[in-house]
C-alpha cells in the first residue's frame, strides 16, 4: 500500500513536471516570472495549509520564516560569490542553508509554542512576524538594513544558448522546488505521520490516550511547516534578486494564510489554487483599476488598497458561503458530477469533509 | 478510479487557469513588431517606479504628475520627432520588494523604450542588475546613490541628482568658512544616502570634525531616541541627509526636545513648500533660518524665466497644482528626457539614448553642470546653498562644484542659460 502510493506520486509529480515544463516554453517571461512567484508562494502555502489545515495549529509568521530562508540564500550566495565561486552548484546549497536555518528557528519556535494554543499560538508566531524582519534593521551591519543585500545568481547555464529567458530559467527553479516540496508533503500527508497530525487537530485527550506524543507531533508540524517556509523564502530571493525587510511585512504571513484558506484549507491543491490567486489577484485589480477612468487621487489610493480589499471581501465571502474553499467547491462540483452518473456512492470523503458540509453517513475518514 | 480522474480534473483545470492567464496577457500586452521595444513611429512608451504612496510619499508623489504634463505640453506641440511620449508610472510605496514587481511588469510586459527617473536609493538598487541584464536604459535616477555612477559594471544606468558624497562636501565646506570652531553633527537615513553624505562630510572635516552622527530608518517615524542624543552630544550645526518626512519629524521632535542647531538639509529634503505644509502652523517658525542645497532655481524666484516658464505649464497642463520644488524638478527631468530624446534622433534605439547621454552637453535649468561622459555616469556635479528667510526659500552665494573623490570643492560661476523657444529643447 505504502509503495503504491509512493509510486503514485511520483507519477502525478513527472506528469506534472512535463506540463509545466512545456507551459514556461508557451508562456513569455512575464508570464514565466508569474508563475516562478506562484510556484514560491506555493512552497511556503503547502507547509502553511499542513499545519494549520491537518494539524490545527494557526500560525502568523510563516512570512518571517520565508525572511529567515531568503536572508540564509542571500548571504550564502553573496559569500559564494565574494569567493569567486561562480558554479552552478552554488544555488541548491544555499537554498538546503537557506531551509536548514528556517528548520533550526522554526524548530525553536515550535517548542515555545508546544504548549500555546489557539489564540495564544496564533499571538506568539504575529510577533515573530514583526519582530524578525525588524531585526534586519537592527544588525545593520549584516543584513544591511531597508535597503537589504542585492542576491548575486549563477548566469542561465551556457547548454541553454544564449538567448534563454532568465525568467524561464528562474521558473525553471521554482518549479522544481515547489514539485519537490508538493512531493515531500504529499506523501507525508499519507503516512502514518500525517494520521497523526490528524488524530492531534481532531482531539488530543484522544490522541494522547492513544498513545501519540502530541507535544512531539506539534514541533514536527511546525518544523516541516518552517523547513517549506524557508524553501519558499530562498525562491523568493531568487526571483526578486534581492531581500529587504519590507518584502516579508506582516502582510506577507496574512497572505499566505488567507491564500490557504481560500484555497482550501487542508489540502495541498487548495495551497495551489491559494497561490495562484495571491499572484493574480494584484495583478488583476491593477489591469481593473488601470481600465477605469479616475482621479489621480483615488486612482493612487486604490492602486494600493484594493487588491488587499478584494481578498478580505473573498475570505469573508468563503467562509460564510464555502468554507472549505476553492478545493472544496471542485470537490462538491466534481462529487455532484458523479452523483448524477448511475454508480456507486462516493468511498472517500475530503480530508475536511466535517467542515466542508453536513455529515455524511457514507463519508468515511482517511 | 474517480481519485485520478479527480486528480486530472485539478491538473487539467491548473493548466486551464495558467493558460487563459496567458491568453489574456497575450492579448492585452502591447506587441510592438518593431525591432526597438517600446518605439513605435508614433510614440515612445517609457516607465517609472515612483513612492505614490507610503513614507516617502509627502512631496515625491508630484514629481512623476509634473513630468507627464512636460510631455504632455511637448506632445501637445507634435511631439519628438513625430512620436509622442506615453509615462507609465507605476507605484512602489518606496518598498523595494514593490520595486522588483514593477519594475519588471513595465520592462517584460508593457515593454517600456527605457525606464525614466526611478525614484529611491533603496528601491532603486534593487533592480540595477534586472535592468542592466535587460539592457534597458535607465536614465536620470532620482537618488543621488554613486551606485548610479558605475559605467564598467552598470553601462546602461544614469544618475540626475548631485552625488550625496559631493553634497556631503560641499555642505562642510560652507560650515567650515562660515560656522568654524562648532560642533557639527549628522542626522542621515540609514542607507547609501545617508551614508554617502556622511562620507562626503568627513571628506572635508575629517573623521574627527563630525562630533556625533545619527540615522534614522525609513519604516520607524519615531526619532526622538536620536534628536535626544544630537541634543545630548551639544551639537550647534546639524546636517541632515533625510527625505522631506522626515526632515520635519526631526525639525518637530527638536522642537520638542528643545535641541536648538542650526539645521542644514539636504537637497533631497529641503523644500520649503513640502515641509511646510508638513508641519502646518510649526513651519513658519521652525523653518526660519534652515538652510539647505540646491542645484535647481529657486521656486520663490519669481525672475527667473524657467520658474516662469514651468509655472505657466504647471497651470496649463498639471491643473494648477501648487507649484513646489518637486513639482520644478519633474519639470526639469521631462525636459533633460526629451533633449536627449532629440539628440538621439529619428533612428532611435536603446543604445543609442544610451551614447547621447554619454555624449552630455545637455543645458537646461540646472544651475551647475552635468557630468556625464563615457566615464562618468553621474549627473549634476554642484550645488549652491539656500537659506529660508521670511518664509521664502532663496539661493545665495557662488556655485560650489567637486567630485566624488578627494578633489577640492571649488566655487564656478552658474551654467544657466535662459530657456529656448517655447519651452522645448531644439
Amino acid at each position: 500500500m505504502r509503495r503504491s502510493t509512493l509510486l503514485r506520486h511520483l507519477g502525478i509529480t513527472a506528469l506534472a513536471a512535463l506540463i509545466l515544463f512545456v507551459l514556461t516554453y508557451v508562456l513569455d517571461p512575464f508570464r514565466d516570472y508569474q508563475l516562478a512567484t506562484a510556484a514560491a508562494y506555493l512552497c511556503a502555502a503547502a507547509g502553511l495549509t499542513v499545519l494549520t489545515g491537518l494539524n490545527g495549529q494557526l500560525s502568523l509568521g510563516h512570512g518571517a520564516l520565508m525572511a529567515i530562508g531568503a536572508y540564509a540564500v542571500a548571504l550564502s550566495q553573496n559569500r559564494f560569490s565574494a569567493h569567486g565561486v561562480t558554479a552552478l552548484w552554488t544555488l541548491p546549497v544555499s537554498l538546503a542553508a537557506g531551509v536548514v536555518t528556517a528548520t533550526v528557528c522554526g524548530a525553536v519556535i515550535g517548542v515555545a509554542a508546544a504548549r500555546l494554543r489557539g489564540p495564544y499560538l496564533a499571538g506568539l508566531t504575529l510577533v515573530v512576524a514583526i519582530a524578525v524582519p525588524a531585526m534586519a534593521t537592527v544588525f545593520g551591519g549584516v543584513f544591511h538594513g531597508d535597503q537589504g543585500l542585492s542576491v548575486w545568481l549563477p548566469p542561465v547555464p551556457a547548454a541553454l544558448g544564449e538567448n534563454f529567458p532568465f525568467e524561464q530559467w528562474q521558473a525553471w527553479l521554482a518549479l522544481t522546488a515547489a514539485l519537490l516540496t508538493m512531493l515531500l508533503l504529499a506523501n507525508l500527508i499519507r503516512s502514518r505521520f500525517g494520521r497523526t497530525l490528524r488524530a492531534v487537530r481532531d482531539n488530543e485527550v484522544a490522541a494522547r490516550l492513544a498513545g501519540i506524543s502530541v507535544a512531539r507531533t506539534q514541533v514536527l508540524a511546525f518544523v516541516v511547516s518552517a523547513a517549506c517556509a524557508g524553501l519558499g523564502g530562498g525562491m523568493f530571493a531568487v526571483l526578486a534578486q534581492s531581500v529587504s525587510p519590507s518584502a516579508f511585512t506582516l502582510t506577507l504571513s496574512l497572505n499566505l494564510l488567507l491564500a490557504v484558506v481560500v484555497g482550501g484549507l487542508g489540502s495541498l491543491a487548495g495551497a495551489v489554487w491559494g497561490s495562484l490567486l495571491l499572484v493574480l489577484l494584484p495583478y488583476w485589480t491593477d489591469a481593473l483599476v488601470g481600465r477605469l477612468v479616475l482621479s489621480p487621487a483615488l486612482h493612487q489610493r486604490l492602486a494600493g488598497n484594493l487588491p488587499l480589499a478584494i481578498f478580505g471581501l473573498l475570505l469573508i465571502v468563503v467562509m460564510i458561503a464555502a468554507p472549505g474553499g476553492i478545493q472544496g467547491l471542485l470537490n462538491r462540483a466534481g462529487r455532484w458530477v458523479r452523483g448524477r452518473r448511475p454508480g456507486r456512492p462516493a468511498r472517500r470523503a475530503e480530508p475536511f469533509a466535517q467542515e466542508a458540509e453536513p455529515p455524511a453517513p457514507a463519508a468515511s475518514r482517511t | 478510479m474517480h481519485r485520478i480522474a479527480r486528480r486530472g480534473l485539478a491538473v487539467l483545470t491548473t493548466a486551464l487557469v495558467v493558460a487563459s492567464g496567458a491568453a489574456c496577457g497575450r492579448g492585452s500586452s502591447n506587441s510592438t513588431s518593431a525591432s526597438v521595444p517600446g518605439v513605435t513611429d508614433t510614440e515612445i512608451v517609457i516607465g517609472t517606479h515612483q513612492p505614490l504612496t507610503g513614507p516617502a510619499a509627502a512631496g515625491y508623489s508630484k514629481i512623476s504628475a509634473a513630468s507627464k504634463a512636460y510631455f504632455e505640453y511637448v506632445n501637445g506641440n507634435g511631439g519628438v520627432n513625430g512620436r509622442k511620449i506615453t509615462y507609465k508610472v507605476m507605484d512602489d510605496g518606496y518598498n523595494p520588494a514593490n520595486t522588483q514587481q514593477v519594475v519588471r511588469q513595465l520592462v517584460l510586459q508593457d515593454k517600456v523604450f527605457a525606464i525614466l527617473n526611478g525614484l529611491g536609493t533603496p528601491t532603486h538598487t534593487g533592480v540595477l542588475d534586472f535592468l542592466n541584464t535587460n539592457k534597458v536604459p535607465d536614465l536620470f535616477v532620482a537618488s543621488g546613490s554613486l551606485s548610479w555612477n558605475q559605467p564598467g559594471k552598470y553601462p546602461y544606468t544614469f544618475g540626475y541628482n548631485p552625488d550625496y558624497t559631493i553634497e556631503g562636501k560641499i555642505i562642510a565646506n560652507y560650515l567650515k568658512a562660515n560656522f568654524a570652531d562648532q560642533k557639527v553633527c549628522v542626522f542621515g537615513q540609514h542607507d547609501d544616502f545617508g551614508a554617502d553624505g556622511l562620507k562626503g562630510v568627513q571628506a572635508v572635516l575629517g573623521a574627527s570634525g563630525v562630533t556625533h552622527s545619527e540615522t534614522y530608518d525609513v519604516t520607524n517615524t519615531n526619532v526622538a531616541p536620536a534628536i535626544g542624543a544630537l541634543k545630548a552630544a551639544g551639537c550647534q550645526v546639524t546636517i541632515s541627509f533625510s527625505v522631506p518626512g522626515f526632515t520635519a519629524l526631526a525639525l518637530g521632535t527638536a522642537a520638542r526636545v528643545g535641541f536648538k542647531t542650526q539645521w542644514v538639509v539636504s537637497n533631497v529634503g529641503a523644500d520649503y513648500a513640502t515641509l511646510s505644509g508638513l508641519l502646518k502652523a510649526a513651519g513658519t517658525p521652525l523653518l526660519e533660518g534652515m538652510l539647505s542645497t540646491s542645484y535647481l532655481p529657486a521656486v520663490d524666484d519669481t525672475a527667473n524665466p524657467w520658474i516662469s516658464l514651468f509655472r505657466k505649464l504647471n497651470e496649463q497642463y498639471n491643473n494648477s497644482a501648487p507649484f513646489d520644488g518637486n513639482v520644478e524638478y519633474g519639470f526639469s527631468v521631462g525636459y533633460l528626457f526629451v533633449q536627449a530624446l532629440k539628440a538621439a534622433g529619428k533612428n532611435l534605439t536603446r543604445q543609442g539614448i544610451v551614447q547621447t547621454v554619454e555624449k552630455g552637453g545637455f543645458t537646461g535649468p540646472g544651475i551647475a553642470p552635468f557630468r556625464y561622459s563615457k566615464t562618468d555616469h553621474s549627473g549634476y556635479g554642484g550645488l549652491q546653498m539656500a537659506k529660508v528667510q521670511g518664509g521664502k526659500q532663496l539661493l545665495f552665494g557662488p556655485v560650489y562644484v567637486t567630485d566624488d573623490a578627494t578633489g577640492p570643492v571649488q566655487e564656478s560661476s552658474p551654467t544657466q542659460q535662459a530657456p529656448p523657444d517655447k519651452g522645448i529643447p531644439a
